[in-house]
């Protein structure tokens, strides 16, 4: 194993340690704070809050983290690109726990945001794949739209509540929920949280990020980035649960997916594919969960999101072993390794034990308490409870698929000449599986130091977390565990035929991912359709089009915002400004009905020299100075042009009406508007402003200069940076070579 | 073109204009001029020279690659309104040295204004230059 490999897990386990050590004072039922000024204007801050929820958050990403470091450490050695991988992977973590920790919405969203990245660039990490690539920008597109409504969201929030501090907003009752921009909010909130939690319809997403090295699949997107989504949920739960709105949504959201993705995952055959859909089915399980309110409801999403983390990282480890040293994942291939693989065997039976939910492993509470909480859904305790049974029935029997058949199975012969994995990818599946049977023996060691917390974290007040119990009485959750495990080895035992009908029922039914292709290609062609339809390379087009548009735009305001034409009588005009009128006229005539380009250009001259004039005569100096310079340069740069170009064939006069209408038009306009604006009272404020603070306090006697280089020096550089970006574009427009144009 | 009364009035146009346009802009804070129409004042300087001799010749007239120049100026103007931050004022701030002061003249009168002047100057000289130039290279 090379530094590369380890440098992550030292820095793993180090934050692992010091998170562990916050957990006597949070479990003490304290939070702590820690605030750092960042963009105070913004109300952005770099601001840490360690509650509960975030501690155990933080733990998993740390600990899971360290563990399926160290098994990459092994898994990639020797691939070329092991740095890279291990690089992508701290960034994850780091900003994993960046979201986990911020209380600033905003900070938290651009962590998100980081998580997204690092995801793509990790599900793409075998680039050179079709597949992966697609994957990836499949994760990166889906997880970046949620992203943008949850930024949409956290404006509205920080807007409503005046603040962006999740831990103030939680602390004001009601500031979002008796708002007239809850509904926004949530949705928002909502669409940021299911797309990253993969709820359905954003689901499809998960399985294809299974392109992913193994310990990617068992970090990210199963214990980690995709609980962001369930993260923000819970954490966001005191301002935004408590409304039916919040309730049914989460409810039907998470039973569609927990009974679909359940489903789903037995139709698998590949068994890292048939582990994701089980994280699908969990991250609808809690989903549900948080729909509620009450502490029997919210205690169980707290225990199955350890539960959960804990076994699903294991089991995903237990696959990248099989598919290491054996060479497949395929369910109907492997049977019987548990004789070469015994270690991995053990932590596989054992994870799959709490998977399944027996009793006296984790999964056992985690269960029981999730039925527990179905049924105290005061609304509808029958549908919330069957979808629970239907989904943990199913996960009974993908546990026996995933981690009973390739081990223990008669069924086939197992693969020759399999060696056990080395420990460095043993350490994480048998850490993790022992951790699982060690808090369902001792649930209190949980309760008190994690669950507890994060409970009153997630309610947000002072009731209690329910007790997790191993043996909680015969009652109801009972029965229904035993139905459980009743329906759970029937379906097993009739595993195949399933696949068959389920695989019969998909493969002819509309798919969520061809759906996918098809907006993506929709999306290309429509904005090929109308890239061509806009830019048709024509200057002629883009003049009409945009003097069109303003012409339209001013007219209408024009006619629905004013009242008529302002009578102002005939104006007295000096002889001076008759003839600067008439030169204005005859440029302006030459220029329409000359055959001759060089003309034509001569003629736009003397229009921008009569213009200047009108400046020198009503004292404008600094304008007609820059009005003579620049109508000079224009015509000798235009008759550089024109020396090169084919002489004016201008079309009939008949064939010009639209020219005609939309230039009459623009300069009827914007008489008019000339018109209405010096005919109304001008505010001198500015005015008088620049003309008595010029020389005391700028030292300049001429204002339009003093304006350009001290009272808007800013506006200045901006627009001199416009001038050398103008230039550059025109620059490279030119030097480009016209084959390059052409493709 | 190839008159030999176009190149020498081009020169001799070429150098009065240059004079006259760093007199522009020294000027502008009383009168009209300033650095924009002065930097338009010196690219015609060298839009007649290049008409007059090719812009091979303009090029080597004007040493520095124009685009440099653009950006030299883009540059040295940030750095104008980046000084006001050593007197601990807002950003763009003119600052003010008045060199011999007494109760009846500013004496000569120095500051950051006059510096971000020269920087408009020299963008708005290299951004038309080097347009220009590329166009009749091209044509």
């Amino acid at each position: 194993m090379t530094p590369a490999g380890l440098i992550p897990v030292f820095i793993a386990g180090s934050l692992f340690v010091w998170f562990a050590q916050m957990v006597p004072v949070i479990g003490g039922g304290d939070t702590l704070r820690y605030v750092w000024e960042w963009v105070p204007s913004l109300g952005v801050n770099v601001s840490i809050y360690i509650d509960g929820l975030s501690l155990t958050f933080a733990l998993l990403i740390t600990g899971i983290g360290a563990l399926v470091m160290l098994y990459s450490a092994r898994y990639l050695a020797g691939h070329v690109h092991q740095a890279r991988f291990s690089l992508y992977l701290t960034l994850f973590m780091l900003a994993m726990i960046g979201l986990v920790t911020s209380d600033n919405l905003l900070a938290l969203f651009v962590f998100w945001e980081l998580t997204t990245i690092t995801s793509y660039l990790l599900i793409g990490f075998n680039h050179d794949t079709a597949k992966a690539r697609r994957s990836a920008l499949q994760a990166l597109m889906m997880t970046g739209i949620g992203g943008l409504a949850l930024l949409a969201g956290i404006i509205l929030i920080g807007t409503t509540a005046g603040t962006f501090e999740m831990s103030e907003i939680n602390a004001m009752d009601g500031v979002l929920k008796d708002s007239v921009m809850y509904l926004p909010i949530v949705l928002l909130v909502l669409a940021g949280a299911f797309t990253k939690s993969a709820q359905m319809p954003f689901h499809f997403w998960l399985p294809n990020a299974m392109a992913a090295p193994t310990p990617v699949s068992a970090y990210l997107h199963s214990a980690t980035m995709v609980k962001a989504g369930v993260y923000l949920m819970a954490r966001t739960h005191p301002s935004l649960a408590g409304t039916d709105f919040w309730l049914w949504t989460l409810t039907i959201a998470g039973a569609v997916t927990m009974v679909f993705a359940s489903v789903m995952a037995l139709r698998q055959t590949d068994l890292k594919l048939a582990l994701a859909y089980t994280t699908l089915m969990a991250l609808g399980a809690l989903t549900l969960l948080l729909g509620n309110e009450s502490g029997y409801t919210i205690t169980a999403a707290a225990t199955f999101l350890i539960v959960h983390s804990l076994y699903k990282a294991a089991l995903f480890l237990v696959v990248g072993i099989l598919d290491a040293q054996t060479g497949t994942r395929d369910a109907n291939s492997l049977f019987g390794m548990a004789r070469a693989l015994p270690i991995t065997a053990m932590a596989a039976a054992i994870a799959a034990f709490s998977m399944a939910g027996f009793p006296p492993f984790l999964g056992f509470i985690g269960k029981e308490l999730k039925y527990a909480g179905a049924i105290a859904v005061a609304s509808e305790p029958i549908f919330v409870a069957g979808a629970v049974l239907i989904s943990s029935a199913l996960m009974v029997a993908i546990a026996g698929i995933v981690s009973f058949r390739p081990f223990w199975s008669k069924s086939g012969e197992p693969i020759p000449n399999v060696k056990e994995a080395p420990w460095p990818m043993l350490v994480g599946p048998v850490v993790l599986a022992i951790l699982g049977a060690f808090f369902g023996i001792f649930p209190e060691t949980l309760a008190t130091t994690l669950v507890n917390p994060t409970v009153a974290a997630i309610i947000g007040n002072a009731e209690p977390a329910k007790e997790l119990k191993l043996w909680a009485g015969v009652n109801l959750p009972l029965f229904l565990s035993i139905a459980t495990f009743v329906l759970g080895f029937t379906i097993y035992a009739f595993k195949q035929q399933l696949r068959t009908i389920l695989i019969g029922m998909t493969t002819r039914g509309p798919s969520f991912d061809n759906g996918w292709d098809k907006l993506m290609a929709g999306i290309a062609s429509g904005s090929k359709a109308l890239t061509r339809m806009i830019q048709t390379g024509v200057l002629y087009h883009y003049m009409v089009v945009t003097f069109g548009t303003a012409l339209a735009v001013l007219a209408v305001t024009l006619w629905f915002r004013s009242t008529g034409i302002p009578d102002m009588g005939f104006p007295q005009v000096e002889l001076w400004d008759w003839l600067v009128f008439l030169l204005v006229l005859l440029g302006a005539i030459l220029t329409l009905f000359t055959n001759s380009r060089i003309t034509a250009i001569a003629g736009l001259g003397v229009v921008g020299i009569g213009m200047a004039m009108i400046f020198i005569l009503y004292s404008a100096p600094d304008v007609a100075i820059t009005q003579l310079l620049v109508e000079t340069l224009v015509v000798v740069l235009f008759a550089a042009a024109a020396l090169k170009l084919p002489h004016l064939t201008p079309e009939p006069l008949r064939k010009r009406w639209l020219d005609a209408i939309i230039a009459v038009g623009m300069g009827v306009v914007t008489t008019i508007i000339l018109l209405k604006v010096t005919n109304g009272p001008i505010d001198r404020e500015l005015t008088t402003f620049f003309e008595t603070a010029s020389w005391p306090e700028a030292f300049g006697q001429n204002i339009v200069n003093v304006i350009l280089v001290d009272f808007r020096a800013l506006d200045t550089f901006g627009e001199i940076a416009v001038v050398l970006i103008a230039a550059i574009s025109i620059f490279a427009l030119l030097k480009s070579k016209p084959e390059e144009d052409n493709q | 073109m190839n008159s030999v009364i176009l190149v020498a009035g081009a020169r001799l146009q070429a150098v009065l204009l240059l004079v006259f346009s760093a007199y522009m802009m020294l000027r502008g804070h009383n009168a009209p001029g300033g650095g924009f129409i002065g930097g338009l004042i010196a690219a015609t300087a060298f839009v007649v020279y290049a008409i007059a001799c090719g812009t091979e010749d303009a090029r080597k007239a004007l040493r520095f690659d124009p685009g440099s120049i653009a950006g030299a100026g883009l540059g040295i103007a940030l750095i104008a309104g980046i000084m006001a931050a050593f007197w601990g004022d807002a950003l763009f701030t003119g600052q003010w040295l008045f060199i011999g002061a007494t109760e009846d003249s500013k004496g000569i009168p120095l500051s950051t204004v006059l510096v971000f002047d020269i920087g408009v100057y020299l963008v708005v000289l290299g951004a038309i230059l080097s347009i220009t130039f590329a166009l009749e290279d091209a044509v």
